[in-house]
């Protein structure tokens, strides 16, 4: 068997960031885990393994990039980053599934639950702990107004669509202006919406803590802003590698990429827009 | 696939660095931590798999220990031994942490190490005519992350888990005993090791669907690859899509814990039932994710030792995907005590049953295969003998654990325990003794010796019978689960039982002397030393394959059986 390979498969030399990656993420579960219980110390303990992990997806993908300009990416092995981003965008979708049935379990079995001065309480009852008493959105609750800025993130987002779509059709043209302008667009739009979301956080007019409401909303809303953040994350990558010249008209996986997971957000913030704040509150009073 | 005049220039500049001399290793740091090579990985998980078989074996053998007898034994002299109160309730949690930690550790720290990272990582990309898998650098933080997992699995037993130390939840973690009943660090250890084991499987499965659907040798269609391959692209759509779901659940237990949510609290409006049902929608999936690559690995045995092709190949193929494919609307079987609707048990109870079918053709395909075969009962043939007899039993409890109704009784009893022993202990942890006897001489190059592989089979098939019939009697005379003491009445079969733990024990001794005996003085293997029955891939390379295999990608022909 020795001798030239004649396949066009990636044999790659050994590497150190899966050890220090894991090492890491030891280190961060750890210290998450000290901090939650408030030892000493767990909050440095924290985020010396968040810098590890981050500094691992660093180097690692920066190899990455390096064995695509050494011509290590040839078809098949694009095909296998191709398949390996739908398969990850695929367990994404299922961790989301997860948020939403903890939405649905609680919107379409509700309990009678009232909400008065921020405490939550059971409204007592012969039925209280039944389903047929109960009330969504919990009584005394007052909603977002889905139709005010959650409507307007739903058309940042949407724009942002048709924007990283743009920056695509330049990059293959040829068109590297059009593509960093498409580029910084989408990524000013996905800064709005973070910052737009993070104003409605502030503002919310129901609690985090005590209530199902709260909780299945900020949870799947969070997280879905946390993956917007890592989006825009990729996408900023993408901009900088469009300045330094990356990517051909023929080959820029990493774009494509970032452009499927920017629509994968934005496809489950529809989702949450339709069922957490138009179905999900409807009939209950709006805040303000 | 088969496009191999891409870019054959810069594959020149790469034999400066001698990376693809085929028998090129790496020095011992580079080759064992950092490694990209998916036959060392493979070695890695096994390895792993064992030692975590260990641990968990030998919390097993405590647990027989004090079930030998009525009354409370030992814990509270192991709690004393771990530094805790001797008081009677932290010998009660020490039960529970025992019986965690046992089911964690043999589900997610040595059957899918062992079965999928194992033998999936050592044989999937040559079974299918590939240099290696997909990623090889993601391939090793797959295994990798589980060092981490397993290290806060470990360490939780020596910080507070409420009552006593250690993570005393049972493997499910069902809230509200895993949040409000469980204060202390232990249990978020326990949480954040499941999402640092899961991102571990997912990452994997990423890589094995990849390689399996891209890196086929030319000829080599879907409908070729043998059933091992298969039952692992299988397996990996299951992990895929079930581990996130399990990945928001055990979320959410951690924020109800530290954080003030109230998803699983019912005084917020929350439901405990949530969590069950999510977690089954991941649990379910996940006892086949055990159990296929073990379908996969028998189909290969049979026909190697019947030297007959498979039997109704595209059956076997078809029935594992709608196993999978079942599988997950399956999930609130597992729940039929916790007051759903009478509706919903009849359906829960029917689609059960309809895995029934595709199990059937499973079973009597093997019975087909071996029908008119030239038969040679060599160890890995027994294991699989044994494997599909001892699963028909757990399969056939299991038809009667799918009732709703009956289930009203059955449920948490040692019934149950017996049932999932069955298809688990004496299924998937046959298949894995199976395999590693029917690969040992291909993966180490020398032979495993015949007479102490049968003397173990024998030993083990008696033990572990011994072991876990019993169960069955036990539980239809309602002894109930997860409890140390229990009435007298009980004690005849549970003191047979314990004995049925040592025959199986001193059996593994033969295993261990078998290995490290066979590893440095065995017969050295042939290339194909199971004859004209092996007809797969892996057949045609030496003992053991070079370090990159199929640098010349092989042409597979029609007349290729699997």
């Amino acid at each position: 068997m020795a001798g030239a390979k004649s396949h066009d498969y990636h044999i790659l030399p050994p590497s150190i960031w899966p050890f220090i990656g894991s090492m890491s993420a030891l280190v961060m579960a750890s210290g998450g885990i000290m901090w939650m219980h408030k030892a000493a110390f767990g909050g440095y303990v924290f985020f010396a393994g968040l810098i590890g992990v981050l500094f691992t997806m660093f180097s690692w993908w920066s190899d990455v990039i390096r064995e695509a300009h050494a011509g290590d990416h040839t078809p098949v092995v694009q095909l296998h980053l191709r398949y390996g981003m739908i398969l990850f965008i695929a367990s994404e979708v299922m961790f989301f599934v997860g948020w939403f049935w903890a939405w649905f379990d609680f919107s379409l079995f509700p309990v009678a639950l009232e909400l008065k001065d921020g405490a939550t309480s059971i409204i007592e009852g012969p039925n209280s702990i039944t389903h047929a008493a109960g009330i969504w959105p919990p009584k005394g609750l007052e909603v977002i107004d889905a139709f005010h800025l959650p409507l307007l993130n739903t058309l940042l987002l949407l724009c942002s669509g048709t924007t990283v779509t743009w920056a695509h059709h330049a990059l293959l043209h040829g068109d590297r202006d059009g593509l960093k302008k498409g580029l910084w667009l989408t990524i000013i739009l996905g800064a709005v919406f973070t910052s737009v979301q993070a104003y409605e956080y502030m503002h919310a007019p129901f609690p985090f803590k005590g209530i199902n409401y709260g909780a299945a909303f900020f949870m799947a809303t969070g997280f879905h802003g946390f993956h917007v953040l890592i989006g825009t994350i990729f996408l900023i990558v993408c901009l900088i590698r469009a300045y330094k010249g990356h990517f051909t008209p023929q080959q820029h996986f990493g774009f494509e990429a970032a452009a499927w997971y920017w629509h994968f957000v934005d496809v489950v913030w529809l989702f949450l827009f339709v069922v957490v704040y138009v179905w999900g509150g409807w009939g209950a009073p709006v805040h303000g | 696939m088969s496009d191999i005049t891409a870019t054959a220039s810069h594959f020149q500049a790469h034999e400066d660095h001698g990376h693809h001399d085929a028998d090129h290793k790496p020095a011992f740091f580079q080759r064992w931590f950092m490694s990209t090579n998916h036959k060392d990985i493979g070695t890695l998980y096994l390895i792993f798999a064992i030692v975590a078989g260990i641990i968990g074996g030998a919390i097993s053998g405590l647990m027989r220990a004090e079930l030998a007898e009525p009354g409370i034994q030992y814990l509270q002299v192991w709690t004393k031994l771990m530094g805790g109160a001797p008081d009677f309730d932290t010998a009660l949690h020490m039960w529970n942490v025992l019986i965690t930690a046992h089911g964690l550790i043999m589900v997610f720290f040595m059957v899918m190490p062992a079965i999928i990272g194992g033998f999936g990582n050592w044989f999937v990309p040559i079974m299918i005519g590939a240099p290696d898998m997909a990623f090889p650098r993601m391939n090793n933080i797959s295994f990798w992350l589980l060092i981490p997992a397993f290290s806060l699995l470990l360490g939780s037993a020596f910080f507070s888990g409420g009552t006593g130390h250690g993570a005393g939840t049972g493997w499910t973690v069902y809230a509200p005993l895993s949040t409000s009943g469980s204060a202390g660090a232990s249990v978020d250890m326990a949480i954040l090791s499941l999402h640092l084991a899961g991102a571990s499987s997912i990452l994997g499965a990423v890589n094995f669907i990849t390689t399996i659907f891209n890196m086929r040798a030319p000829g080599m269609t879907l409908h070729k690859m043998p059933l091992f391959v298969w039952s692992v692209l299988v397996t990996a759509f299951l992990l895929l899509l079930s581990l996130p779901v399990l990945a928001a659940a055990i979320t959410m237990l951690l924020t109800d814990r530290n954080f003030g949510t109230t998803f699983y609290d019912a005084s917020g409006g929350g439901d405990p039932v949530l969590y069950q049902h999510l977690f089954w929608f991941f649990g379910h999936p996940e006892v086949y994710i055990m159990i296929l690559p073990g379908f996969g690995i028998i189909s290969q045995i049979v026909s190697t030792f019947s030297k007959k092709p498979v039997f109704g190949y595209l059956g076997m193929a078809y029935a594992m995907v709608a196993i999978g494919v079942v599988g997950f609307v399956v999930w609130a079987h597992h729940m039929f005590t916790t007051g759903m609707s009478v509706d919903t048990k009849m359906y829960f109870t029917a689609a059960t049953m309809v895995i029934a079918v595709p199990t059937g053709i499973k079973i009597f395909s093997w019975i087909a295969t071996m029908w008119g075969g030239s038969i040679t009962f060599k160890t890995p043939m027994l294991w699989a003998i044994g494997f599909i007899f001892l699963f028909t039993v757990g399969g056939v409890t299991g038809v009667v654990l799918a009732n709703g109704g009956v289930d009203n009784y059955m449920h948490d009893t040692y019934y149950v325990v017996a049932h999932f022993h069955y298809v688990l202990s004496l299924g998937a942890v046959f298949s894995l003794f199976a395999a590693f006897y029917y690969w040992f001489g291909k993966m180490t190059g020398r032979m495993y010796n015949e007479f102490l592989g049968q003397v173990h089979f024998w030993l083990f098939f008696v033990g572990v019978n011994v072991l876990f019939f019993p169960m069955h009697f036990l539980g239809l005379d309602g002894m109930p689960r997860r409890i140390p003491d229990y009435p007298d009445a009980f004690q005849h079969w549970n003191s047979i039982a314990t004995h049925g733990y040592e025959i199986m024990a001193f059996s593994m001794i033969f295993f261990f002397i078998n290995v490290f005996w066979s590893m440095f003085a065995g017969k050295k293997a042939e290339g194909n030393y199971w004859g004209e029955g092996a007809t797969t891939l892996e057949w045609t390379l030496s003992s053991p394959p070079p370090y990159h295999q199929f640098e010349q990608l092989p042409h597979i022909g029609d007349d290729h059986s699997h």
